[in-house]
């Protein structure tokens, strides 16, 4: 049985905790986190895929499948691409409704607020929107193609 | 040699830093359990305790609106409003306190110039020229403009140093040239432009001149006459004061031939439904409500940078860049991007394969605020190939201390990043 979102987001907050708010010691663990994240495929570094931020660029590629979103994405900066790694654990192979109607509560417990917002623009606030509209598009269209076939 | 700088001739300390320290209350905290190092002195500087007291004085003793009101308060809002701009007039070394204009900053200042001077003075196929390493706010008003007019934008070329091509810039000026805008000192870069070289070509070819000074005032000398630009632009929170306000300088004729910028309040004569007079310099160009408590308290901020002294404060300066860009350079991997001979205390670098947001986050993490980005210079960045740079930036309470902090955490995050 797969974990839940908010299963991840305790673990997370678990991890973090270890960290005991060193900022330093925490900035260097989102980053290890980041390195193990397969680096995106350049060939989806496109346009089509990528969200901007003032500081950094995230590319997000998604592939829903019988109603579970999966998520790849990639940073030019190592501190977002660990943040955008949180996201994606937190995200992938989970159901389109659930995504939608998450509270995502681990940014704040874990001290990473400062990155959502125009202040540090580094396109993880960004990433957090676009993983909801592409669940809540992708949600849609499966209901009206269930409509149209009824 | 540039006829800009001062020399510097001195290595000794010229003042003591600790007392200089004591006046910025905001300089003595900790950020993540390290105490503050601020690097970020070309976004803002931090202000004196007597600009914060000034802004309290003004609440508490003399709010009033001004100029027009005929009461006690007004009266002393107007005076100390009216006593800063004398003050600026001689900090910049104005002809009289008329040609200074207060404005809501640089950018305030230049759009000012942009849309009042240029939309009279320029017509289709005239030419304004700007440098490759504009702000965006010397580079947009002016498009702009253009854009309105049909008018050419041509840009002065910087080569790898960031130094302005000025044979280049002679083969751009025509008599159709109407308007040079040029930054004197670089906010990415640091670069000081050789000035008063091009205020004389330009003006040998018939046109006028803008200087954004944003970056330029805190550090050097400044005297608009001797320099004889036509415009003169800069922000006081650059300067130790309040944000919010700012000054353009302009020579009486070329502002008494300008349109307003703005209706309504203090810029009038006479109203009538037929017909409105416009006051006089300055005030034309004052419409509304100006920022007066800023405005005033801005007189403080001045009167810090006088007592201290410039030459004192560029030495400072000087040899903090001067020890900083000595140990960045023996920084494997690090690259300082601008290279001109004549800097103001600006130093903006890149390391191999670590993003300049990384950096800039790493170092916050230590209490050290830096900046990072393009630094609102695309353009410039464009023609560098790389996509911004991490940038510290010095000012008169900085320390060699806290230079040293600054390269011990670029240290940490090269090895803890490559390991």
């Amino acid at each position: 049985m797969a974990q839940t979102i908010n299963e991840i987001q305790d673990e997370i907050i678990e991890e973090f905790s270890l960290l005991d708010g060193d900022m330093e010691m925490t900035n260097f663990y989102i980053m290890e986190l980041g390195e193990k994240l397969p680096p995106l495929a350049e060939q989806d570094k496109t346009e089509d895929h990528i969200i901007k931020g003032c500081q950094s660029k995230v590319w997000l590629v998604t592939q829903p499948e019988d109603g579970i979103m999966h998520f790849k994405a990639d940073s030019n900066s190592a501190i977002t691409k660990g943040l955008v790694s949180l996201l994606v654990r937190v995200f992938d192979h989970q159901q389109a409704s659930d995504i939608m109607d998450t509270n995502l509560y681990f940014i704040d417990k874990i001290g990473m607020n400062r990155f959502i917002g125009t202040q540090r623009s580094n396109g993880f606030g960004a990433m957090i929107k676009q993983i909801r509209l592409l669940a809540l598009v992708y949600r849609d269209s499966k209901e009206m193609i269930k409509t149209n076939n009824k | 040699m540039h006829d800009t700088q001062q020399t510097i001739v001195t290595d000794q300390p010229v003042f003591d830093v600790t007392e200089i320290r004591k006046q910025f209350p905001i300089l003595h905290q900790e950020v993540n359990g390290r105490p503050l190092v601020y690097f970020d002195n070309a976004a803002t500087t931090q202000k004196p305790l007597a600009v914060i007291q000034a802004l309290d004085h003004y609440y508490e003793h003399d709010n009033a609106n001004i100029h027009r009101g005929i009461h006690t308060l007004a009266e002393r809002a107007t005076a100390a409003f009216e006593q800063t701009r004398r003050t600026v007039k001689s900090f910049i070394n104005a002809a009289e306190a008329e040609e200074v204009i207060f404005t809501k900053g640089t950018t305030d200042g230049i759009n000012l110039v942009a849309t009042a001077y240029g939309r009279k003075f320029i017509q289709a196929g005239d030419e304004v020229i700007i440098s490759a390493m504009e702000h965006h706010s010397n580079i947009v008003p002016w498009q702009m403009l253009c854009e309105e007019k049909q008018g050419i934008l041509k840009v002065i070329p910087v080569d790898e140093n960031g130094e302005l091509l000025l044979d280049q810039f002679e083969q751009l000026l025509t008599d159709r040239t109407k308007i040079v805008s040029l930054v004197y000192a670089s906010n990415s870069l640091g670069t000081i432009n050789p000035v008063k070289k091009v205020i004389d070509m330009a003006h040998q070819a018939g046109a006028v001149v803008l200087i954004d000074g944003a970056q330029a005032t805190a550090h050097l000398d400044i005297d608009v006459q001797k320099l004889n630009c036509d415009f003169f632009v800069f922000s006081s929170h650059k300067i130790f004061g309040p944000t919010g306000t700012g000054i353009l300088y302009g020579k009486r004729r070329l502002l008494e031939k300008m349109p307003p910028y703005q209706g309504g309040g203090e810029m009038i004569k006479n109203v009538s439904f037929e017909k409105t007079t416009y006051n006089d310099i300055p005030y034309k160009f004052e419409a509304g409500t100006p920022n007066i408590a800023d405005v005033v308290a801005m007189r403080e901020a001045i009167n810090f940078i006088q007592q201290t002294g410039k030459p004192a404060i560029a030495t400072h300066e000087q040899q903090l860049l001067a020890y900083a860009t000595s140990a960045l350079e023996n920084i494997p991997g690090l690259k300082i991007i601008g290279r001109a001979k004549e800097k103001v205390s600006v130093v903006s670098l890149i390391i191999d394969g670590i993003f300049h947001f990384d950096i800039g986050q790493m170092l916050d993490a230590r209490g050290i605020a830096i900046r990072t980005g393009h630094h609102c210079t695309q353009p410039l960045m464009e023609q560098y190939g790389i996509e911004g740079t991490a940038r510290a930036s010095f000012s008169v309470y900085n320390t060699m201390e806290e230079v040293d902090n600054l390269i011990e955490g670029l240290h940490r995050i090269i090895k803890m990043m490559k390991r």
